[in-house]
This record gives structure tokens, C-alpha cells and sequence, in this order.
């Protein structure tokens, strides 16, 4: 099973490589960035480089300790749910990667300390895509994906 | 008023915190169709919830998060009363922040 996921996941990656190149042009613009926002990782093109800009490296172990709940059809790509939890021990941080997004990367929470490896919140897909749950626990990187068809794409206009 | 809604409740020892935010998320990857321009880039970079003072979750987040967002987590004590704030900052440099108590 999650040999499987992560075949998806290798395959996911070419792909949005070619994807990249073929939206690359009057993406994002912001004026004012702040400091600590990982300009580079949220603007990255391609996986890899924003996993490896904004946490070091772009290594992934599949792991089923970490829960990913999202709805296998969204009807609506502009509203999609996401839900994360996992029982790693000594998750610093948990990340939302939507593979075939334009930039892929969709969020970063770093957990202070008291908090649980456990958010929520609702991200935008320009189309089918895996969304990778993406967890730094002791300085490693374990995923988890999940397959999401797009009826309505999130990121046209 | 502020565009920030926050619901925070304990239980057994674990404190819930649920935030709804008001705010366009606009990727700069719209166009407007009436004009044909495109819409600019406008969406929150950064959100820091604290409790009592303490930052408990730093969210740092990309276009790719809905209009309006919504976000939720859990972290370990926290007692009816106890502060919870949510503060966010866009591309644009605005702000908001609030505060609510753990009901």
C-alpha cells in the first residue's frame, strides 16, 4: 500500500517539473515579502525544490502514522478540506503539498511546544492532484498522500 | 469588526481552537473578466496562535489556501479562561489579530 502511494508520488513529480515550465510565466508577484515567509518554497515550481528550499531537503519516507482526511471527489477545487494528524514522535512541522498545484506548495504549520500534531484547514486545487501530508519529525521527512479527483478547478478565472 | 472568528474549548486536558478568517486569498493568477486584468496577488502569509502569550502554531501559507480560510488544531492544557490569540499578516504587509477565551 504505501509503496504503491509513493510510486504515485515519484510519478506526480515529473509530472509537475513539466507543468511548472508551462505556467511559469506571471505567477505570483507579491510587493512587500515578509523576512521569515519562504518566499522561495511557496514560489517553487516543482516539489522537490520547494521541499528541499523550505525544509532542507526533499528525502521522503512513506510512513502510515500519519492520517490524511480528504474528500476523494471535490467538487469545488477552490474549497477543498484537509485534515492531518499523525503519531510521530517529535513532529516539528506539518506540511501541505498539493502535487499539480502551479506552486505546489500549500502550507507550513510549525508546532510550538504543547501543541498536537493535528490541523485542519482548506486549501485550493487547480486540478486532480495527490495531496501530500508532509511531517518533519526529528529532522526526517515522512509523507503520506491522498488521491483527490477536481470536478471544478480552484485556480482559473 | 474584525475578520477573525475564533472558537477555543477544553477538554481533558487537550484545548481545541477553531478560526475562521475573512480575507480574498487571491492568487495573482486570476484575471478580472470584466477588464481583463489580472487580479493581484493578495493572501496571508503568516498566522501565529498563541496561548496565553505563548506561540503554540506559526501557519505559513501559500496561495493555495482557500478564500476565507479556515483553520484548526489541538495543543496540550489549557483551561477555561486561558487566552487564545490568532494574528495574521498578508503580502501586502495588513494585519489583523484577536483574542478570545477558552470556553
Amino acid at each position: 500500500m504505501t509503496s504503491m502511494k509513493r510510486r504515485i508520488f515519484l510519478k506526480g513529480t515529473l509530472a509537475t517539473g513539466a507543468l511548472g515550465i508551462a505556467a511559469g510565466s506571471g505567477l505570483l508577484a507579491p510587493r512587500a515579502v515578509l523576512a521569515a515567509w519562504a518566499k522561495e518554497a511557496f514560489e517553487a515550481k516543482d516539489l522537490n525544490s520547494a521541499l528541499n528550499s523550505l525544509l532542507g531537503s526533499s528525502t521522503l519516507s512513506a510512513s502510515d502514522k500519519i492520517k490524511i482526511k480528504a474528500p476523494d471527489i471535490a467538487e469545488n477545487g477552490a474549497v477543498v478540506p484537509v485534515s492531518i494528524s499523525t503519531d510521530l514522535p517529535g513532529v516539528e512541522s506539518i506540511n501541505i503539498v498539493v502535487e499539480k498545484n502551479p506552486t505546489p506548495l500549500a502550507a507550513n504549520f510549525v508546532l510550538g511546544p504543547g501543541a498536537l500534531a493535528e490541523v485542519s484547514t482548506r486549501i485550493k486545487m487547480g486540478k486532480s492532484s495527490s495531496v501530500l501530508a508532509v511531517i518533519k519529525a526529528g529532522g526526517k521527512l515522512y509523507s503520506t498522500g491522498k488521491e483527490v479527483k477536481v470536478t471544478i478547478g480552484g485556480c482559473g478565472g | 469588526m474584525s475578520s477573525i472568528k475564533i472558537r477555543a474549548s477544553a477538554k481533558d486536558g487537550v484545548t481545541t481552537v477553531k478560526c475562521l478568517i475573512s480575507h480574498p486569498m487571491e492568487t495573482g493568477t486570476r484575471k478580472n473578466s470584466k477588464t481583463g486584468q489580472m487580479i493581484p496577488a493578495h493572501f496571508i502569509q503568516e498566522v501565529v496562535c498563541t496561548h496565553n502569550g505563548k506561540t503554540v502554531l506559526t501557519g505559513n501559507w501559500g496561495t493555495a489556501i482557500s478564500k476565507n480560510p479556515y483553520l484548526s488544531f489541538k495543543f496540550k492544557g489549557g483551561a477555561v479562561g486561558d487566552k487564545i490569540g490568532i494574528s495574521w499578516v498578508d503580502n501586502k504587509g495588513e494585519k489583523d489579530a484577536d483574542e478570545t477565551k477558552v470556553s
